[in-house]
């Protein structure tokens, strides 16, 4: 499995990644020798092997519906880059 | 040529929990940017999230009254993409394994006949925020209270053929979700959303037409709009020897018309896998069992009651039932009247109808109580106040100005039924028009009527109008 | 005093033969000297633990004192804490101060420890060397020219260094058992589940989990009972006691059914890690164990499945750094598309960005069925030959690491010979078992660890095991030469 230049830049616009046009044929090799390694699993017989997603077999428990969250709006912001009038602020959204 | 459209709708409904989906966050409507998105909500790095019961109840009652299948084990997926709103870049959403499958409703056509619309799956997810643009220059606000409401995803088969009948299936799941009691149908607050996947075939074509995928059409009115917009664009298009491209297009209800989304179209690529931070969701035969046991009475099976029982027209049952407040309210009259349920449906659905559709308000916002107006039909059938009075007395009782009884006494609308009171008016009006009586006698059998008129007029509405025409006529005769 | 073990130290605290004061203002004072060396710290709280070190003395002067009241640790900067800053190691997270503490942050500040500060790690947990950090990479106390692995490699040097008394870890695919092994540590990584992840800022959620990294198995065995335990926060904490696992500690190992898996001893191992495993091996049978030969036949699948489950998740997981309500945002975004690329373009580094697009790619049209719902079933594989073998074995024992630890850069050109360090470790994480490292000697002057796979929920045993080497040995109680 290899990676060309252009399959990169998709794999990268999809992940929403800026990579350098110098760093794009690193990034190709590096990704398709990892590509290349984990191609062995096609090698196992996993026929009626049923997918594991995770380590326990459990089911989902359930909370109840109750309000438990104060407003603390003004906490949570202090991370955000940009604020105003409490709303995040991005680039104009073009629908 | 002839054309046939094909449609299947997806339905977004608000679940009507207190809390969010995966978190303790209030859902409440329209409070302060930003004030109800916690931690989880905003997708802060280490939290996680945990499931509400009270949306997994919700999701199995509305999956038993559509008569589908209720998954022993259902699995939430996330799928993967980038946008303001979605705080965690990926909705947490039901993909390949949803809670419900395969129910179904039935609606009925203009023609009186049914119609059975398939209803593939039910799923939960949650909804995302709100990106704001009024107020602002060049940039875009993001409001995430609204991120993490609990959603049940309602998707139909493609079964309908005209945009008539998708408004007939949409009004069918917004009334039988308010039945349930799981969602409040409020379109203005986007409680209640639909998407439309529109395409047209020619008739007799077994393979679909490409489709085009309509958002944000938020009234049953737009809906039809929509969807007759979009059906004739497509026809257009495929007439001029054009295509239909697979997208996704926003309906402009100031245009009145479609057009196409291209932000939505970049990432198509979801990335649908299993949640990890969540495990498969079991629910118990019991559970299922239990919740089936807190069905209401369900839109079809009141309608055929109403039918049977009251002996209405199907017409008239169906309006009656079309909400359960509506159908509880019609029940109440009946009940306090004591029977005449025809006559108690004519006033719902007539005056008190009119009066709510006039001043834009929901039947439990109604200022006539289904007890006052029971008293009013009451005063109708015991003769104390005539058909048409009552009309006035019912809309004095909607402004505010007392009960039936407290009308016609402060108005004096009480009917004259004493037959001497009658026959003094009789004699009265028969004393000033001597040349109609005269005529009348003389063969103007016509001249009746107005003599009818005359003694109305001059009881001011009040007379008995059976005992008139009774004592009129022995005493015309002379 | 700073070569005693938590234990003990917790014994003279309680004794109030020392102070935490002075206990802690005594690491501070390590700290301030040597961590320039190895900058295994991000950030230090020097007032703060001080003002926590006289509140556990007010404590145990009161006599309401636990057994970790007054110890001054350490965290992985993976963990939040509340109005302190956590960079997960990452320039996308360098000016993010969480407005919350993890679950076990707050478990640890009940039992009255002392926060000294956090700790550097790879790059969201994304290393086996501590090289991907955004604030360099720390340097193994027993070479300053070699890694002392990753992802907690940070908490590791603290610990050996005499920094801390103990360390908080993350455990993704042996990010506590390989660093703890290349410093000569104890690092334990419990049963998926065990520990709440409430706080912990993912990485591959299905494979993630707290542990820690002590001196002993002891000292392990009483951070253990504290952190662990049931958490309504994280759907996939496990409901159900937990023992007290210090109790259990001198249960004697007579009739033990140690397992090998013959898979362990391939080309890639060093001779001499080999040899110390069968010299560790034979001081447990001569403790009454029985060590069986076994095979685990999936064994050499795990570090491909790793390598497509973990960075499917992380992909995901990692969604959220977009430059909009925390963490780093490029200059002057022109529109939403260049907010998110840039922003993560430049908050992430390259072994970060080769995961999520490794991620990307393997979870997109087309190539979900051959990648992700491949390794899913090759997971199932490795769980069921770990369950096969638990049904006639009550241990696995083998190597932690191929080899001692590597040069600085030595790995660092080929992702996948990095990769191939945690060969021993990626399997557990996989089967979500419990694992632990102990230290077994010296391979060229370099600790190597010895690793013990418990059955699920199996930690008091395991650690059980694994002290009552350590009564026979003293490895664990040496200290690298600069630093005693």
């Amino acid at each position: 499995m290899s990676l060309t230049p252009d399959e990169v830049k998709t794999i990268a616009r999809l992940a929403r990644l800026a990579i350098g046009e110098q760093d794009i044929q690193q990034y190709a090799r590096n990704l398709s020798r990892i590509l290349e390694f984990v191609a062995q699993l096609d090698q196992a017989d996993t026929r009626d092997v049923v997918p594991m997603a995770h380590p326990l077999d459990m089911a989902q428990r359930l909370r109840s519906d109750v309000v438990s969250e104060t407003d603390q709006r003004d906490l949570f912001q202090q991370n955000a880059p940009q604020v105003q009038a409490g709303l995040y602020i991005v680039p104009k959204v073009i629908e | 040529m002839e054309w046939e459209t094909v449609i299947g709708l997806e339905i977004h409904t608000q679940l009507l929990t207190k809390s969010k989906i995966f978190s303790g966050a209030s859902t409440a409507f329209g409070a302060p940017p930003n004030t109800q998105a916690c931690l989880v909500d905003l997708g802060y790095p280490g939290v996680l999230p945990v499931l509400n019961h009270e949306a997994v109840r919700m999701a199995v009652k509305f999956g038993v009254a559509i008569g589908a299948q209720v998954a022993e084990r259902s699995v939430f997926a996330r799928k993967n993409y980038f946008y303001p709103d979605l705080p965690k870049g990926y909705q947490i959403s039901q993909y390949e394994l949803p809670v419900v499958s395969k129910g179904s409703v039935e609606i009925e056509l203009e023609d009186g006949t049914s119609k059975r619309i398939g209803i593939t799956r039910a799923h939960l997810e949650e909804d995302a925020g709100k990106s704001l643009h009024e107020g602002f220059e060049g940039v875009s606000g993001i409001d995430l209270n609204r991120a993490g409401t609990p959603l049940l995803e309602i998707v139909s088969e493609p079964d309908m053929r005209s945009a008539r009948e998708a408004v007939a299936y949409m009004k069918k799941i917004h009334s039988l979700v308010r039945y349930l009691d799981i969602c409040d149908g409020n379109m203005q607050e986007g409680s209640f959303r639909c998407d439309a996947n529109v395409s047209v075939r020619r008739k007799g074509e077994a393979k679909y037409g490409t489709r085009a995928e309509l958002k944000n059409i938020n009234s049953f009115h737009f809906v039809e709009k929509a969807i007759e917009y979009e059906i004739a664009r497509q026809i257009e298009l495929l007439e001029g020897g054009g295509k239909v491209v697979q997208e996704t297009r926003l309906y402009d209800s100031k245009k009145n018309e479609t057009r196409s989304m291209r932000s939505k179209e970049e990432a198509n690529d979801y990335r649908y896998f299993p949640d990890p931070d969540l495990l498969p969701l079991v629910i118990e035969p019991a559970f299922i069992e239990a919740v089936r046991k807190t069905l209401p009475e369900l839109p079809d099976a009141k309608k055929q009651r109403f039918a049977e029982h009251y002996c209405l027209s199907s017409y008239d049952a169906s309006l009656l039932t079309a909400s359960r407040a509506l159908a509880d309210y019609y029940e109440a009259v009946v009940k306090a009247v004591g029977g005449e349920p025809k006559l108690c449906a004519n006033w719902v659905m007539g005056e008190l109808a009119a009066a709510l559709n006039r001043d834009n308000k929901e039947i439990t916002e109604s200022p006539v109580s289904a007890a006052v107006l029971a008293g009013l039909i009451k005063r109708v059938l015991d003769n104390t106040v005539s058909g048409k009075l009552a009309k006035d007395v019912f809309e004095a009782m909607w402004a505010g100005e007392g009960d039936a009884d407290a009308v016609i006494g402060k108005r004096g609308l009480k009917q004259i039924t004493d037959s001497s009171a009658i026959e003094k008016i009789i004699d009265e009006v028969m004393a000033v028009n001597p040349e109609q009586l005269t005529g009348y006698r003389g063969g103007k059998d016509k001249l009746f009527a107005f003599f009818v008129g005359q003694v109305m007029k001059a009881s001011k509405g009040k007379a008995n109008p059976q005992q008139v025409n009774e004592l009129l006529k022995r005493k015309l005769a002379g | 005093m700073l070569t005693q073990t938590l234990a003990e130290l917790s014994r003279d605290l309680k004794a109030r033969k020392v102070s935490s004061a002075e206990v802690t203002s005594a690491y501070l004072a390590r700290i301030q000297r040597f961590n320039p060396q190895i900058n295994a710290f991000i950030t230090v709280l020097q007032e703060q633990a001080l003002a926590e070190a006289r509140a556990a003395d007010a404590r145990i002067a009161k006599g309401d004192a636990h057994l970790l009241t007054g110890v001054p640790i350490a965290h992985k900067d993976i963990f939040c804490t509340a109005g302190v800053k956590t960079s997960c190691g990452s320039k996308m997270l360098d000016n993010f101060v969480a407005p919350y503490d993890a679950h076990i942050v707050t478990r640890l500040k009940q039992a009255g420890s002392v926060l000294l500060g956090k700790t550097n790690m790879d790059e969201f947990a994304m290393g086996s060397s501590n090289e991907t950090s955004f604030y360099g990479p720390v340097k193994n106390p027993w070479d300053s020219t070699r890694v002392p692995g990753g992802s907690s490699g940070g908490s590791a040097a603290v610990v050996a260094a005499r920094l801390a008394c103990a360390a908080t870890g993350t455990d993704t695919g042996g990010s506590i058992r390989q660093p703890a092994a290349l410093v000569g540590l104890t690092g334990v990584k419990p049963t998926y589940g065990r520990v709440s992840r409430y706080g912990m800022i993912a990485f591959a959620s299905s494979l993630d989990q707290a542990g820690v990294i002590a001196y002993t198995a002891e000292d392990a065995a009483l951070l253990l009972s504290v952190i662990a335990g049931f958490d309504p926060r994280d759907s996939t904490s496990v409901d159900r006691p937990v023992p007290d696992y210090a109790a259990t500690l001198e249960q004697p190992i007579r009739g033990l059914r140690i397992g090998v898996p013959r898979e362990f001893f391939d080309p890639g191992l060093d001779r001499r890690v080999a040899e110390a495993v069968q010299t560790a091996l034979s001081i447990y049978k001569k403790l009454g164990a029985r060590v069986q030969d076994i095979s685990l036949p999936n064994f050499g699948l795990s570090v491909p499945t790793y390598y497509v489950v973990a960075p499917a998740e992380a992909s995901s997981n990692l969604s959220r750094f977009d430059g909009v309500r925390f963490g780093h945002r490029c200059g002057n975004p022109v529109d939403l598309m260049d907010l998110y690329t840039r922003s993560r373009g430049e908050g992430f580094g390259a072994e970060v960005k080769r995961r999520i697009m490794t991620g990307t790619y393997v979870l997109s049209a087309g190539y979900y069925d051959a990648y992700y719902l491949k390794a899913q079933k090759t997971r199932a594989l490795i769980r069921r030959d770990f369950l096969e073998a638990f049904t006639h074995v009550d241990v696995i024992m083998g190597p932690t690491t191929p080899t001692p630890a590597f040069r600085l850069g030595e790995k660092t050109d080929d992702p996948v010979t990095m990769y191939l360090n945690d060969i021993y470790a990626n399997g557990v994480n996989l089967a979500g078992l419990p694992g632990l490292s102990i230290p077994m000697g010296f391979v060229d002057g370099l600790p190597v660890g010895l690793q013990i796979i418990g059955n699920y929920f199996d930690e008091a045993r395991m650690l059980g095991v694994a002290h009552q080497y350590q009564r026979e040995t003293d490895w664990h109680r040496q200290v690298p030469k600069g630093f005693e």
